[in-house]
């Protein structure tokens, strides 16, 4: 309102009455709308957003059974950590997306054979909802996350990348190892060396690790298969509990076609 | 004028008033001189996180009072924190101020600066030379990381680069000795000050005492190789970066300790196969006692110190790639 008020004002036309009355239905018209929508437990402005690009016309809730466990604050917001545990679902795929990031989608994990469970790190560009979407057989998606603040830290050193050339003489290199985890259930983490560039840097194209695959390295069976994209760490470290005894054979592929293989005994 | 109109002109003014009330509020550090020994000072810090409520004063910082004027230790948060620190050690000392020293690169140490050299401008800044070179780089960032947590205390701070280097060394002033200690661990370069007459150690944030450490440029083998060259030094009171004075070596043990505990719960959850999210919630070492904001900055830590465990727990496969 920039211009000053003028000294005559004239009575606002509508009594209060009418303007309390007004108010009255307006609320009830919004609770009326508010009914056909998911009620979002992160209050989060972009999820209708979310809602309209994952899962617009399919079913979909808010489910606590969905676990997305990370910091509540990015101490470095290249390399988030987070953990999503949806063991009391048994879904056959995993979404793992951030609200406000420039680029949204994380990861999706399909577990075959496998703990509905991952652990990874990401970059976050501000503070944003981190949510886990678990689809279970019956179509239906099971949402659940958290907030993460990102703001930086008062004593935490910006990171210089990993610069020297590293990836160039280490590219693509795993490092991993399984652990016991019960009967006929492995551990499985690894690190891959990538730059895992999301492309929303000056000059520098997106390349980045896009799919993986999980094998029991004697009959080759499908434990599980991940796909992942552009906010995944760069240097991606990864947490699996997958079903089998034996070794574990990785094997993935960059947006470049460049392939890796590994066996994990 | 419309209902709505009306609405707006109301929320608006709402806002406008609120806002003035904030702004009307005075920023007051509310600093208090407290004597450790004869001429010497420390300013106590809330035993907290950086907020918007303590203006980043969660931080110790000192002065030492001697005929010549004050040899002040480390300058506080933010150049209001300086000014109003300043403003009390004149107080305490009225022959002036002849040296500012700054212990190490840390914004809460080192963000108050400005505000003496301002006020005086040939005073020497002192300080290690990784001290200097990580303020000359990182000092910008820092000072908009702390912008962004506490807000409007921090108002025209800027940081200043210490002109004078500072090594292992006495410095004699007004008949006073105080060593300089180079030492390093909890960054690149941490200066510990000790009043040889008193035998008060201004420890930087080599030591912390009921507070837990933070490590965001640690390195644990070094900062605990610091820690015991301490132990030789005649010592009569301890003021710890974080934490209240104390006057036995409790705060270097405690310190110790931690840092022990952190590495070695670190190394072997990597060496169990742990995912860093799964150690979020890890217990708190009570053996040492109550350690404020343990799990914040435990979580700070995983982040800076996990990463070099889980590489050293996972080896490098062969590659079977076609």
């Amino acid at each position: 309102m920039n211009r000053p008020m003028p000294t005559a004002d004239p009575k606002p036309r509508a009594p209060l009455w009418l303007l309390g009355l007004s108010l009255v239905a307006a609320m009830g018209l919004s609770g009326l709308v508010a009914a056909n929508e998911l009620v979002d437990p992160l209050n989060s402005p972009g999820w209708r957003w979310m809602q309209d690009r994952y899962f617009a016309d399919q079913t979909v809730r808010f489910d606590s059974r969905v676990q997305v466990i990370l910091p509540m604050s990015a101490e470095d917001a290249l390399q988030v950590p987070v953990l999503v545990n949806v063991q009391e679902l048994q879904p056959t795929e995993i979404l793992v997306f951030a609200d406000l990031n420039p680029i949204t989608t994380i990861l999706r994990y399909f577990p075959v054979a496998a703990e509905p469970r991952i652990g990874f790190r990401f970059k976050v560009q501000q503070g944003t909802p981190v949510r886990a979407a678990a689809r279970t057989a019956d179509g239906t998606w099971h949402v659940g996350g958290a907030w993460l603040e990102a703001d930086g830290g008062g004593c935490t050193a910006p990171s210089f990348g990993t610069g020297g050339g590293r990836w160039q003489d280490r590219f693509a290199e795993v490092a991993g190892r399984t652990w016991e985890r019960g009967p006929a259930q492995r551990r499985l983490r690894y690190r891959v060396i990538h730059p895992m560039d999301t492309g929303l840097a000056d000059g520098i194209p997106a390349f980045f690790i896009e799919r993986t695959e999980f094998r029991s390295a004697e009959e080759g069976m499908l434990l599980a298969s991940m796909e992942t994209f552009e906010p995944v760490s760069e240097d991606p470290i990864f947490t699996l509990d997958l079903h089998t005894e034996q070794a574990i054979r990785i094997s993935g592929q960059d947006t470049q076609g460049n392939r890796f293989a590994v066996e994990v005994p | 004028m419309q209902p709505r109109q009306w609405q707006r002109m109301l929320l608006l003014s709402a806002l406008v008033c609120l806002t003035a009330v904030t702004y009307a509020k005075e920023l007051d550090y509310q600093l208090q001189a407290h004597k450790v020994a004869e001429h010497v000072y420390v300013f106590l810090g809330a035993q907290q996180h950086f907020s918007r409520d303590n203006g980043g004063n969660i931080v110790n910082t000192g002065f030492i009072c001697t005929s010549e004027g004050a040899v002040v230790i480390d300058s506080g948060p933010s150049k209001l924190y300086g000014q109003q620190m300043r403003a009390q050690v004149l107080a305490t000392c009225p022959a002036g101020i002849t040296q500012l020293i700054i212990t190490h690169a840390h914004p809460d140490h080192f963000l108050g600066t400005a505000a003496f050299s301002e006020a005086d401008r040939g005073l020497p800044i002192v300080a290690l030379a990784s001290t200097r070179s990580a303020i000359a780089s990182m000092g910008d960032t820092l000072t908009e990381n702390l912008f962004r947590m506490v807000g409007d205390w921090m108002r025209g701070t800027y940081p200043v680069v210490p002109q004078t280097h500072a090594g292992n060394q006495s410095l004699h002033v007004g008949g006073r000795e105080i060593e300089l200690i180079a030492l390093d661990g909890h960054t690149d370069g941490d200066l510990a000050v000790l009043d040889t007459q008193s035998g008060v150690l201004f420890a930087g944030d080599l030591v912390f005492f009921e507070r837990t450490p933070t490590t965001p440029n640690a390195n644990i083998a070094r900062w605990l190789s610091s820690l015991s060259a301490l132990e030789s030094l005649a010592i009569t009171h301890v003021v710890p970066g974080h934490g209240p004075v104390v006057h036995d070596p409790r705060a270097q043990r405690q310190t110790a300790d931690y840092l022990r505990w952190l590495r070695s719960t670190l190394r072997q959850s990597a060496q169990q196969g742990a995912d860093m999210t799964e150690l979020l919630q890890h217990p708190a070492p009570r053996q040492l006692g109550p350690l404020a904001v343990f799990r914040e900055e435990f979580a700070r830590s995983l982040s800076h110190l996990y990463p070099a465990q889980e590489e050293r727990s996972l080896p490098v496969l062969p590659s079977q790639a076609q």
